[in-house]
């Protein structure tokens, strides 16, 4: 079931591939020739710099390479995710993400790994930061609904490599354009908003495309550093439905220790996750292998909406209830290369089954021109 | 259809509404006096560089511990561009941007 799932979402992105490709390509471009031109447009942000400190292009992204054995199933993904971006200016930024990756499987009868490569834009948008309060971006956009999708989505960040059940309610991609910020409300609390309009394309052949608003509003808490959020989306057409989410996240300061929650609603089911790492940088025995290893926990549950089987699987969403619970080491080799491995257990009325996860997560960050000093 | 129209206004009313709120606060924030320093979230220019670095560290540790491990230092140049990316991935404030890039520059 989940490996219908992970394929239903894979071939759900492959749609428009072909036109955020070309997009990417001429970003690549910009970015090479905004790195060649010498006193160009990238200039320094508005804090006085010297020449030196102006933005560079950068090319960062991760790689990660992982092996999930279901059911006593194997599936071998291998993806590399490569960031560009492309600073422009003092308030200008192009970003671009794009996902290659690659499922493969052992036929049921036997025989060699096989399956799919797919290829997908994540997002491929220009940001311009209007002033302190406001940033308008335009473009391919992650969806600002819950804090998964956005933040914790690369396989180098996530704490647990399997995806939260509730992934696919309300992120697919957006194509439009968004208004969003951060700013203090007070001594003790920041705001951070985001407000968009989408209408993504969904046939080659045809005009047809998905209309939807929706935006998501969280308060942070420096002190405690603790932050909750709601998220909201009404698709404006066929049913007109509408959706909300909640989130929080708290990193006490006395404990390395980082407890993150979401909760989602929608027509297509409901559900939420509390997922907990906890650093071990604190242990004294064996130190130096203890504060590069963090212990992680997740429980999450997912309840069916209001659609089909077949409409689920297409959306990627499990098409039963069910609930899972797992548990996981990270091992940071060093900055930005990890060792994962994880343990889940998960429950429904189709059957009940283990999931083994472990693999590698890298992250890397590459200038497009000179770097500076350091 | 008239369902639809309405909130299609509406949406767009407010929009509009939230473009110019936030012009009118930046406008007003860059006329206003400094004010002393009241808590974690305001921050107001300092002189001290020593102080500029424990607040941008604390900052640091709040924004970006949030959602991942503290990433190593990096140039500049590049570390200007990761936090411009991170200010719009993660809407940190403009202040925290500034304190943690002094930071992870010093």
């Amino acid at each position: 079931m989940l490996e219908q799932c992970r394929k239903a979402a894979s071939l759900r992105r492959q749609g428009s591939a072909l036109p955020g490709l070309a997009l990417l390509v001429l970003l690549g471009m910009s970015a090479w020739s905004v790195a060649q031109t010498p006193g160009s447009s990238v200039s320094s942000d508005s804090s006085p710099s010297s020449d030196n400190e102006k933005p560079v292009p950068i090319l960062s992204g991760s790689a990660g390479a992982f092996s999930f054995v279901t059911a006593g199933q194997n599936l071998i993904d291998t993806q590399i995710n490569p960031v560009l971006l492309v600073p422009l200016g003092d308030r200008w930024l192009i970003e671009s993400r794009a996902e290659f990756e690659g499922e493969f499987q052992r036929p049921p009868d036997g025989g060699p790994y096989g399956g799919p490569v797919t290829k997908h834009v994540d997002y491929a948008q220009i940001d311009y930061i209007a002033n302190p309060y406001l940033t308008v971006t335009a473009g391919r956009f992650l969806t600002p609904f819950g804090i998964f999708n956005e933040r914790l989505y690369p396989v180098w960040i996530r704490a647990l490599q399997p995806d939260p059940l509730i992934l696919p309610i309300n992120t697919a991609d957006s194509d439009g354009a968004m208004l969003r910020g951060g700013f203090s409300v007070s001594a003790h609390a920041n705001l951070n908003y985001a407000a968009y309009f989408s209408a993504t394309s969904i046939g080659i052949d045809s005009v047809d495309s998905e209309r939807h608003v929706g935006g998501r509003v969280g308060l942070f808490f420096p002190g405690p550093r603790l932050e909750v959020g709601g998220s909201w989306q009404k698709t404006l057409q066929d049913y007109r439905k509408n959706a909300f989410g909640f989130h929080m996240g708290w990193q006490p300061a006395s404990r390395p220790l980082n407890l993150r929650a979401e909760f989602a609603h929608s027509f297509e089911g409901s559900g939420y996750w509390i997922e907990g790492v906890y650093r071990l940088s604190q242990v004294q025995r064996w130190h130096k292998a203890m504060r590069r290893t963090e212990v992680v926990a997740r429980m999450q549950q997912f309840f069916t909406g209001e659609i089909g089987p077949d409409a689920a699987a297409d959306l990627g969403l499990p098409d039963v209830n069910t609930r899972e619970t797992d548990f996981g080491v990270n091992y940071f080799v060093r900055d930005g290369l990890k060792g994962v491995f994880s343990y889940g257990r998960i429950f429904s009325s189709e059957g009940d089954f283990n999931q083994w996860t472990f693999g590698v997560a890298y992250r890397w960050l590459i200038p497009l021109g000179r770097e500076g000093a350091r | 259809m008239m369902t639809a129209n309405r909130l299609r206004a509406g949406a767009t009313v407010l929009l509009c509404a939230l473009v110019i709120v936030s012009f009118v606060f930046a406008e007003e924030s860059g006329r206003a006096p400094a004010k002393k320093d009241g808590g974690s979230a305001t921050v107001e220019p300092l002189s001290d560089a020593d102080s500029m670095r424990v607040q941008g560290e604390q900052r640091f540790r709040a924004n970006c511990g949030r959602c991942h491990a503290a990433p190593q230092k990096f140039p500049p140049r590049m570390m200007k561009t990761v936090l411009r990316h991170m200010r719009v991935r993660a809407t940190i404030t403009d202040q925290d941007m500034r304190l943690v890039l002094f930071y992870m520059t010093q």
